[in-house]
């Protein structure tokens, strides 16, 4: 008997992960990696989960959003209060925070995902401006104060876990008969409709499950920092987060993965280039976008097969998928 | 009178609006690209003729021209480095090029000329009120109107009445058949970049004059709403930029004194979202059938 691909490769990472995460707990633990270092990785794991949610919109779908650090701050802001406030279990806060943001990707994405045409880059970078404005002028959320007092409930394993839960769901979605209907409209948005896919609803799909993951990171995001300010989740962080994708290779999951961790870490190793990242990254997407428009790993993803096929030269098995 | 101020003020900022809309809409006309960098090329050419300004001492006209000029070149290196390479790309990847053309825009002026707000000279435009049936009105404000206006008027001299115009009508009817008529199209969509960004610089100056500030981002937001005025006017058609924009500056202006000013920016654009569920064409968008 031959098990679904998708289950087995479910099993595998979920194993992988879970050793993945002992290995990592001890190191902290021991001190091996420091208190700075397990920072890094809380922000890596923080930055996966919007990096793989913003791959199911982008690179799945086919679809620019420039307004994901907006979501996040929903997010962010709507899991702080709940918390402040009513101090409910943290999970809650976490649902609550990605359920308002996914509502509001709803809104959004419906009058303009059902239009043929690029409207969605151009509103969601309207909205992630908008969402900055109106939380500087809410005195309740701490206008451009920001927004202090938040519990520290964010830990390495809750960071972990859902980041391992997110690529898990996202990865399923993508393989999934969905899936397919939200790649037919990256390819060709007129003949997936012809073949009477309603590419609206895959479209409007996509966004508002990637959003929702925007929402869960940004609650994750301010219950690990405390503090939170409307300047954090600036444009310049949605762009931040479009590199990972487009860098990685728009479609493959664990492209976006390894460029979000080398991404991560790299400005943290170069603190002197800080002045010259916001003109690196721009280069870097022109660049890619005119030699090798399909991000690096293109949709492929990374795996122990990929590396048989190198070694046997031939990468002409690569593209057969699902054997 | 009050009302009628504010009419002014509104049609000021609204023509400046109508500006930048205009290279937003024939970019889109001709190659179906918003070009996301257009709010950064009318930051350029703000800074282009600060430097006229302050550095060369120029008076108003030739600092405008210089502008123009300045914001004309770099929009044109703009097309030719980063967008015509990909004119067959999937759009995504023309899109992502263009958002990432803003950021380095952005960037490397920052970097050259600080993240400061610059003071634009008082000089290069003095002050006077002018008090006329109980309305006092700003002389710079009629003047950036006749300004526009009368660049405008240059736009449709060039749209209609040269053989330029002509194939740049063409062009942005059918590329394939202009191509075939021995237009060629390359260098029209390099005159239609060029025309539009030298509209974006003259609207730059205009901007530094009227809040006599200027900063390397001060593009991102003018840039979005001088978009939501050109697809409010129907994305493509120039005098529905005019239009849009005009519009666009009145509701600005009034909400700003009459409901909220730190809310005018969401209103902004949710005059983007209601067009995009009413009509989606814009006001004088005709409904066009997609082809295959």
């Amino acid at each position: 008997m031959k098990m679904k691909k998708e289950l087995r490769n479910t099993i595998i990472l979920l194993t992988a992960s879970i050793i993945l995460f002992f290995i990592l707990t001890y190191l902290m633990d021991t001190e091996i990696l420091n208190r700075y270092y397990s920072r890094i990785l809380v922000l890596i794991c923080i930055n996966v989960i919007l990096a793989v949610s913003l791959n199911l919109i982008i690179g799945v779908t086919g679809q620019l959003t420039l307004g994901h650090a907006g979501f996040m701050s929903i997010g962010a802001y709507a899991a702080a209060m709940i918390t402040i406030q009513l101090n409910v279990p943290f999970p809650i806060a976490l649902l609550f925070g990605g359920i308002l943001a996914g509502l509001i990707g709803f809104l959004i994405g419906l009058p303009t995902l059902s239009l043929k045409g690029d409207y969605l880059a151009i509103t969601t970078l309207g909205f992630g401006e908008i969402i900055r404005v109106l939380i500087t002028n809410i005195e309740q959320l701490g206008g451009g104060r920001g927004l202090s007092g938040i519990p520290p409930k964010t830990n390495f394993a809750w960071v972990f876990f859902i980041m391992v839960l997110t690529i898990l769901i996202i990865y399923n979605i993508a393989r999934s008969s969905q899936g397919r209907a939200m790649m037919s409209v990256r390819e060709d948005e007129i003949a997936a409709e012809a073949m009477g896919i309603n590419t609206t609803k895959y479209k409007i799909m996509a966004f508002v499950i990637g959003s929702f993951f925007a929402g869960i990171a940004g609650g994750l995001f301010s219950h690990y920092l405390m503090y939170i300010k409307p300047e954090q989740f600036g444009f310049l962080k949605s762009v931040d987060f479009v590199t990972y994708v487009v860098m990685g290779g728009m479609g493959s999951l664990t492209g976006s993965i390894s460029s979000t961790v080398i991404l991560t870490i790299l400005p943290e190793g170069l603190r002197f280039l800080n002045d010259y990242r916001m003109i690196i990254y721009p280069l870097a997407l022109i660049i890619i976008m005119r030699f090798r428009p399909q991000g690096l790993m293109g949709t492929k993803e990374l795996s122990m097969r990929m590396f048989d096929k190198f070694s046997k030269g031939s990468d002409k098995d690569a593209a057969i998928k699902g054997k | 009178m009050e009302f009628l101020q504010q009419a002014i003020n509104g049609l000021s900022l609204g023509f400046v609006y109508a500006l930048i809309a205009i290279g937003y809409t024939m970019v889109y006309g001709i190659i179906g690209l918003i070009n996301f960098a257009h709010g950064d090329v009318f930051m350029v050419g703000a800074y282009f003729g600060f430097f006229a300004a302050v550095n060369l001492h120029l008076s108003f006209i030739p600092t405008l021209l210089i502008a123009m000029g300045g914001a004309a070149l770099t929009g044109v290196i703009v097309e030719k480095v980063a967008y015509k390479p990909l004119r067959n790309s999937p759009k995504l990847s023309i899109l992502i090029t263009a958002i990432a053309m803003s950021v380095l825009l952005e960037n490397l002026v920052r970097l050259k000329m600080t993240t400061d707000p610059q003071t634009y000279p008082e000089n290069l435009l003095p002050q006077k009120v002018i008090h006329f049936l109980g309305l006092s009105i700003d002389n710079r404000q009629i003047i950036i109107i006749l300004i526009s206006i009368v660049l405008v008027i240059i736009l449709q001299f060039i749209v209609f009445k040269t053989k330029t115009g002509k194939a740049m009508r063409a062009a942005s009817f059918d590329k394939d058949a202009a191509a075939l008529m021995g237009i060629n199209v390359n260098s029209i969509i390099s005159i239609t970049f060029a025309i539009g960004s030298a509209l974006a610089g003259a609207a730059g100056v205009l901007v530094g004059i009227l809040y006599s500030s200027i900063d390397p981002y001060m593009g991102i937001m003018p840039g979005l709403k001088a978009f939501v005025a050109a697809v409010l006017g129907g994305i493509g058609i120039i005098p529905g930029a005019l239009w849009g924009g005009l519009i666009m500056g009145l509701v600005e202006t009034f909400s700003k004194v009459y409901i909220s000013s730190s809310y005018s920016d969401a209103i902004a654009f949710s005059i983007l979202i209601i067009i995009l569920i009413v009509k989606p064409s814009g006001l004088l968008g005709k409904k066009t059938r997609e082809k295959v």
